[in-house]
C-alpha cells in the first residue's frame, strides 16, 4: 500500500512537469495556432540559466525561480515579435521548421559554451531531507514541486476564469475566429501569451535542475512526451493539457512500477494511451473539433 | 625487328598482368606498393554532439592528432610516410548511422583504420563493416564483450575496457567490502544487458546474490527513476547495494535521485558500473563521495600520466578521460605497427599486432592478445574522494588498487573464432 502511494506521488511529480509544459504549449497553440517545437529548448534554458546564475554569479535557487521565467518570457516575446508572428498566416509546416530550427540553434549555443555533459546543480538546502507522511516518507523537494505546481495551476485557472484577460484568452484559444467576430482585438494578447507560455517552460526547467541532469538535450527528450500529453488532453484545451499532464505522469509511474517486467510496455505506454484516446475521441479528451468554416 | 616486337609484346603483357593483379587482388603484401595512396588515414568515428561526446568526442580527435605528431617526431625522415591525416564523423550513437559512416570512411575517404566508436550497438555494426571490407578497427569507446566474443573478427581489436573488466573489478570488490545482496538497475539495450550479465556473474562468484534487477527504458524520456529506487528501498530483505549500469546523463539522473531518496542513509550503498571523469565532474564529488568503480586509466595516477594530461589540457582546455588516453595510445600503436610492417596492408599490420607486448602512457603491462584481439592491460579500482580532499579541479579520485592485466580481463572466449 505504501509503495503504491509513493509511486502515485512520484507520478504526480512527473506529471507536474508535463502539466507546466503542456499548459504553455496549449495557450500558445490556441492563440497563435503555432505548434511550438522550441518549447523543450526553453525548458532546458530555464535549467541551464539557473545553473549559470548559481555557478557564475552565486544567485540561489529561489531567486532563479523568479529571474529565469521572467527573462525567458521577455526573450519569448522578442522572438514572437521578431519572427514567429510572421508565420501565423502561413502553412503550419513553416512554423514547424522555424521552431524546430530554433531548438537546434538554442541547443548548440548552449553546447558550444558549456559542452554536452551534465552540469551540477544541488538541491537548495532548505528543501533537502524528507517529509514523513506516516505511511511513507517523501523527499521534501518533490513535495515542494507538487505543492508549488498545483498552486500555480490554481492561480492560472483563477486568472483565466475570473479576469477579463482570462476570458479573452480562453475565448481566443478555443474559438479564435468567433472571438474576433465579436470585435475583440485578439492580436493585442498574442505576444504576452506567448511570453507567458515560454515563462512557464523556463519555470519547469528551474524546478527540474536539482533533480534531473542539466544538459543541452534535456528538453529534446522530454518534449516528445509533452506533445503526446497535449494531444491526449485535446489541442488547444487549457484544462485538458493540465489534466492530461498529471494523468500521463501517473500512468507512466504505475507502468514503470508494475509493468517493469515488460520494459517495452512501460516505455511505450504513453503512446498507447494516446492512440486509444484518439481512436475514441479524435480531438483529444477535452478538445472540441473545430467547427467547419 | 621480330626481336624488338616480341620484347614489346612481352613488356605490354607483363604490364597488363601487373595492373590486373593490383586491381583485382588489392594491395600486394609488402613489395611494390607500400602505402595505399602513399598516405595513412586514421578515422575517428564517435559521438560528437550527444550524450557521450564529452567522454570521447572531438577531444579524442585531438588525442589522435597528438599521437600523429609524436610519431612524426619520433621517426622523422625514417617514418614510413609523413603524409598522415585524420578523418572524423559523428555516428550520433545510432547503429545504422555508424554502419553507413564506417563504410563511407573505408571506401571513399581512404581510411586505413577506424578508432573509438562508443555505444555498443553501433560498435558491433562497425565490426561487421571492418570484417567485410578487410580493414582495421580498434574499438575504444564501447564496452560490450561481444566484440571479442561471438562478434569477433580478424580486423577488430578491443582496446580500453569492457563490461567484464568493469564487473570483475567493481562487482567483486563491492560484494566483498560493501554488501552481498544487490539490486541491479540497467538501461535496457545491448550495453546494459551485457553489463547486467557480467555483474551478476561477478557478484555470484564473489559469494553475493542479486536479489532484484530491472531494465529501465533506454533512452528514459521522463528522466525519472524513482519507481525503481523505491522498489529497491521497499524490498524485503533490503538489498545492501544498488548497482547502477546507466551511463552519461542517465547515470546523473540515477545518482541525483538516489541521493534525493536518501538510499545511502537507508543502508543501501551505491556501486556504479561505468563512470568517466566527466560524470564525476557533472555530479560533483560530493554527490558520489565514497563510491567505488573500476577505471581503465586515471590522469593523475603517476608522473607519466600527469605529464601527458598536462599536454592534453593545453590542447583542449580540459583533463582527459580514459577514452582520450586510449585513443592516443591506439593511434600510436597502429602507426608503430605500420612502421614495422612497412605497409598499411591490413593483413600485414594484423600480423605485427597479434601477440605484441606494449607499455605506453595508457597500456601498462599491455598485451594485444592474438586469440581474440582483446588488448589487456592493468586496470584500477578507484574511489571518489570526499569534497574536502579535492585539492585541484578534476582530481576527484584515489586509486585503491591496481588490478593486474591478467586478472582484469576475461580469458579468451570460446565463442570467438578468428
Amino acid at each position: 500500500m505504501s509503495s503504491f502511494l509513493q509511486n502515485t506521488f512520484n507520478g504526480l511529480v512527473s506529471g507536474a512537469f508535463y502539466a507546466l509544459l503542456a499548459l504553455g504549449l496549449a495557450v500558445i497553440f490556441g492563440m497563435l495556432r503555432v505548434v511550438n517545437f522550441a518549447h523543450g529548448a526553453f525548458y532546458m534554458l530555464g535549467a541551464f540559466g539557473a545553473y549559470v546564475l548559481l555557478s557564475e554569479a552565486g544567485v540561489p535557487f529561489w531567486a532563479a525561480l523568479v529571474i529565469m521565467p521572467v527573462a525567458l518570457a521577455v526573450l519569448g516575446m522578442a522572438l514572437e515579435r521578431a519572427v514567429i508572428h510572421r508565420l501565423t498566416r502561413l502553412d503550419p509546416l513553416y512554423n514547424f521548421l522555424l521552431t524546430f530550427g530554433l531548438t537546434l540553434i538554442l541547443q548548440d549555443l548552449v553546447k558550444s559554451r558549456y559542452g554536452s555533459q551534465s552540469s551540477p546543480y544541488a538541491t537548495p538546502s532548505a528543501l533537502r531531507g524528507s517529509v514523513d507522511f506516516g505511511l511513507f516518507d517523501f523527499p521534501t523537494y518533490r513535495v515542494f514541486i507538487l505543492g508549488f505546481t498545483v498552486l500555480l495551476c490554481v492561480a492560472v485557472w483563477w486568472v483565466l476564469v475570473r479576469t477579463r484577460i482570462g476570458m479573452v484568452v480562453r475565448a481566443a484559444t478555443e474559438r479564435p475566429e468567433l472571438t474576433r467576430a465579436f470585435g475583440i482585438d485578439v492580436g493585442r494578447w498574442v505576444t504576452p501569451v506567448f511570453g507567458f507560455g515560454i515563462g512557464l517552460a523556463g519555470l519547469a526547467g528551474v524546478l527540474a535542475a536539482p533533480m534531473r541532469a542539466v544538459n543541452p538535450l534535456m528538453g529534446a527528450d522530454l518534449i516528445i512526451v509533452v506533445f503526446a500529453v497535449v494531444v491526449i488532453g485535446g489541442l488547444g484545451s487549457i484544462f485538458g493539457s493540465v489534466a492530461a499532464g498529471f494523468g500521463i505522469g501517473l500512468v507512466q509511474a504505475w507502468g514503470e512500477a508494475y509493468l517493469s517486467d515488460f520494459p517495452i510496455v512501460s516505455q511505450t505506454i504513453v503512446f498507447v494511451v494516446m492512440a486509444v484516446v484518439l481512436l475514441w475521441r479524435p480531438a483529444g479528451l477535452f478538445g472540441r473539433e473545430e467547427a467547419p468554416a | 625487328m621480330d626481336m624488338r616486337r616480341s620484347v614489346g609484346v612481352a613488356a605490354a603483357s607483363a604490364a597488363v598482368v601487373l595492373v590486373a593483379g593490383c586491381g583485382g587482388g588489392g594491395p600486394a603484401s609488402g613489395g611494390d606498393q607500400k602505402l595505399t595512396g602513399d598516405k595513412i588515414v586514421l578515422g575517428v568515428l564517435n559521438d560528437q554532439s550527444g550524450a557521450y561526446s564529452e567522454l570521447s568526442g572531438k577531444n579524442s580527435v585531438k588525442a589522435v592528432e597528438m599521437a600523429i605528431a609524436d610519431f612524426k617526431a619520433k621517426y622523422g625522415d625514417k617514418a614510413v610516410t609523413k603524409n598522415i591525416s585524420v578523418e572524423t564523423a559523428d555516428h550520433q550513437n545510432k547503429p545504422d548511422v555508424a554502419n553507413s559512416k564506417a563504410a563511407e570512411m573505408y571506401d571513399r575517404k581512404g581510411v586505413d583504420i577506424i578508432l573509438d566508436v562508443p555505444t555498443s550497438s553501433a560498435a558491433l555494426k562497425v565490426a561487421d563493416v571492418a570484417k567485410e571490407k578487410k580493414k582495421l578497427y580498434f574499438n575504444i569507446g564501447a564496452a560490450t564483450t561481444d566484440l571479442t566474443g561471438k562478434s569477433c573478427n580478424k580486423y577488430t581489436f578491443h582496446y580500453a575496457y569492457d563490461t567484464y573488466m568493469l564487473a570483475n573489478g567493481t562487482g567483486k570488490t563491492t560484494t566483498e567490502q560493501v554488501g552481498k545482496s544487490w539490486y541491479i538497475l540497467y538501461p535496457n539495450y545491448a550495453f546494459g544487458q551485457d553489463m547486467e550479465k557480467n555483474f551478476s556473474a561477478a557478484i555470484t562468484q564473489a559469494g553475493g546474490t542479486v536479489i532484484g534487477k530491472d531494465g529501465a527504458p533506454f533512452p528514459n524520456t521522463s528522466g525519472d527513476y524513482s519507481s525503481f529506487l523505491l522498489k529497491a528501498a521497499s524490498m524485503n530483505p533490503k538489498p545492501q547495494v544498488l548497482g547502477t549500469m546507466q551511463a552519461g546523463a542517465e547515470l546523473v539522473n540515477v545518482v541525483k535521485q538516489y541521493n534525493e531518496f536518501k538510499l545511502r542513509e537507508k543502508g543501501i550503498g551505491l556501486a556504479v558500473g561505468l563512470m568517466f571523469i566527466s560524470d564525476i565532474h557533472s555530479l560533483t564529488p560530493a554527490a558520489l563521495a565514497g563510491t567505488t568503480y573500476t577505471d581503465a586509466w586515471y590522469w593523475n595516477f603517476d608522473q607519466q600520466n600527469r605529464q601527458w594530461a598536462d599536454r592534453f589540457q593545453k590542447e583542449t582546455g580540459t583533463r582527459p578521460s580514459f577514452a582520450h588516453a586510449a585513443n592516443y595510445s591506439a593511434a600510436m600503436q597502429y602507426l608503430e605497427a605500420v612502421q614495422s610492417a612497412g605497409t598499411d596492408d591490413a593483413d600485414a599490420v594484423v600480423k605485427q599486432l597479434e601477440g605484441k607486448e606494449v607499455n605506453d602512457v595508457f597500456l601498462r603491462n599491455g598485451k594485444i592478445r592474438a586469440e581474440d584481439h582483446r588488448v589487456i592491460h592493468d586496470a584500477y579500482l578507484a574511489q571518489v574522494k570526499p569534497q574536502a580532499e579535492v585539492t585541484e579541479p578534476w582530481d576527484y579520485v584515489k586509486v585503491l588498487k591496481t588490478i593486474p592485466a591478467a586478472e582484469a580481463f576475461r580469458a579468451p572466449s570460446p565463442d570467438c573464432k578468428l
